[in-house]
């Protein structure tokens, strides 16, 4: 009888990451980062096919990596958030209750299947001025593995995530107006496209959560009113 | 794995019949049961009406709800908007209408946000015409219900609007229609002030003198009720969206008709 080969845990793991992590970084940057009408929400991606959505009324959904698993994992969201406000109440969908989901669904297929998912999101959250409590933004970066973590005022994922990162880190501070935030998220992307020129609004996804909207927060602008929005008007 | 039921569609009515049906508002079910059922023990909504207008569709409800011959609710909401472009008025047993139109609403929404795009008005129309049919069977015991579906369609640039039966029967109309016990006087009524071009002020007016009327003669619908200050819901559709009526308007639609009425006038 054989014996099938011992493969340590640490090694399926370290394997499996590093599988996760090449597809993930082949891939464009998209950034999330907070202003004073609420989230921006900007990705590299001039075709049609969004990576950014909306999930609930306060709630949008940034996807990299493979775009048939994040779509699908999106589509996943949406129907838990629905439901989720159909059994109870549209205030009682949150943001912290939809990322833990998402980590709980992310994690059990890396550990349990042999192919990761090879992605990673991001889970936005912005503000309700009704509620004391419910003031603040949020934003959630969830890994390929499961991994959940928080991030005030910005997070950037996919691609060059380190230069990205690192032109955000300069250059962020608390309550921008929109205009600035939406030139900056296109500076920190064009850093970690590697590429002389700045990016142009055709080649922009952009969306908002604008907290001053009633109801549905998530609005995703056409490329003339990112052009406006980076010139400022 | 916990999120992932075995639903894939687009359809949160088929999501929550496949995935959750203890939350599924599975009418049929209260078929069998309906039949011990008194209907004076179920709230029942009463007038409702929808009508054309130059720049769009005009949707009205009194706030009445009766169970037998006792008031239910004075102020009860029936005309609800269903998405940016779409309203529906409820009239029949109260709650599984309620509950139809707050289905459909999350239903529009759920399609809109997965597929990228929001269905076209006939098929909104449509899908509630499914939702109908799905309850038939409490329909067959007395527990109807008979909604009116109208809204903007944004391709046409026009209004349109759809009455239905139980069976889930769906029938456009081309003016005007009104459901609900005092349904028939207020399509009287409609039928002498209506014309294919009012206006939008003209087209409230109107609403609030069916609305009158049906109250008149229907000891089920309430109509403006001034001393409790409780008012008619008028929602509007047009190229910009929803708007709503003012209570104010309404009032003063409603006194110039008292007016006209205490002159001797035939209102």
């Amino acid at each position: 009888m054989s014996m099938p080969f011992y493969v340590s845990p640490e090694q399926v793991m370290a394997d499996k990451a590093e599988f996760a992590r090449k597809g993930i970084a082949r891939g464009k940057s998209i950034v999330a980062l907070e202003h004073q009408g609420g989230v921006l929400m900007m990705a590299e991606n001039a075709t049609t096919l969004n990576k950014i959505g909306e999930i609930y009324d306060r709630l949008a959904y940034c996807g990299v990596g493979k775009f048939s698993e994040f779509d699908q994992l999106r589509k996943v969201g949406v129907r838990f958030a629905d439901t989720t406000g159909y059994a109870y109440s549209r205030e009682d969908v949150r943001g912290r209750s939809l990322a833990n989901a998402f980590s709980q669904v992310i994690g059990d297929v890396f550990t349990q299947q042999i192919k990761p998912l090879e992605l990673e999101i991001i889970v936005a959250e912005v503000g309700d001025d009704r509620y004391e409590d419910h003031k603040s933004n949020s934003l959630y970066r969830i890994k390929y593995d499961g991994f959940i973590s928080d991030h005030p005022g910005f997070v950037a994922i996919g691609g060059n995530v380190e230069e990205v990162e690192s032109v955000l880190k300069n250059d962020y501070r608390d309550g921008m107006p929109a205009g600035e935030a939406a030139q900056l998220g296109r500076r920190a992307l064009s850093a970690g496209a590697e590429r002389s020129s700045e990016l142009d609004a055709g080649s922009l996804e952009v969306c908002l959560l604008d907290r001053q909207r009633t109801g549905r927060k998530f609005c995703r602008l056409s490329a003339d009113e990112v052009q406006g929005m980076l010139d400022g008007s | 794995m916990p999120l992932q039921g075995n639903y894939q569609g687009s359809s949160f009515f088929e999501l929550l019949q496949v995935d959750h049906p203890h939350l599924a508002p599975d009418l049929s079910v209260w078929g069998e049961s309906a039949a011990a059922l008194r209907p004076e023990s179920v709230p029942h909504g009463t007038t409702v009406l929808t009508m054309k207008f130059g720049d769009g569709v005009l949707v009205a409800g009194d706030r009445l709800a009766t169970a037998g011959h006792s008031v239910a609710s004075r102020d009860v909401v029936k005309v609800f908007e269903t998405d940016p472009w779409s309203v529906m008025a409820i009239s029949g047993a109260a709650g599984p209408c309620i509950e139809m139109a707050r289905v459909l609403s999350v239903e529009l929404e759920h399609y809109e946000k997965l597929e990228g795009e929001s269905l076209e008005l006939e098929g909104k129309a449509n899908k509630l015409s499914q939702m109908i049919r799905a309850n038939l069977p409490a329909a067959m015991q007395g527990l109807a219900v008979v909604p009116l579906f109208a809204g903007f369609d944004t391709r046409r640039k026009t209004g349109r609007l759809w009455k239905f039966d139980i069976t889930g029967g769906r029938y456009e109309e081309g003016e005007f229609d009104a459901t609900g016990s005092g349904g028939l006087y207020a399509r009287e009524s409609l039928k002498h002030g209506w014309a294919a071009d009012l206006s939008r002020d003209d087209a409230v007016k109107v609403a609030v003198a069916a609305l009158t009327a049906a109250a008149d003669e229907d000891r089920a619908t309430g109509g403006v009720d001034l001393e409790r200050g409780i008012y008619p819901i008028i929602k509007v559709c047009d190229q910009n969206g929803h708007s709503d009526a003012t209570e104010q308007e309404i009032a003063a639609c409603y006194r110039a008709i008292l007016e006209a009425r205490a002159a001797g006038g035939n209102l």
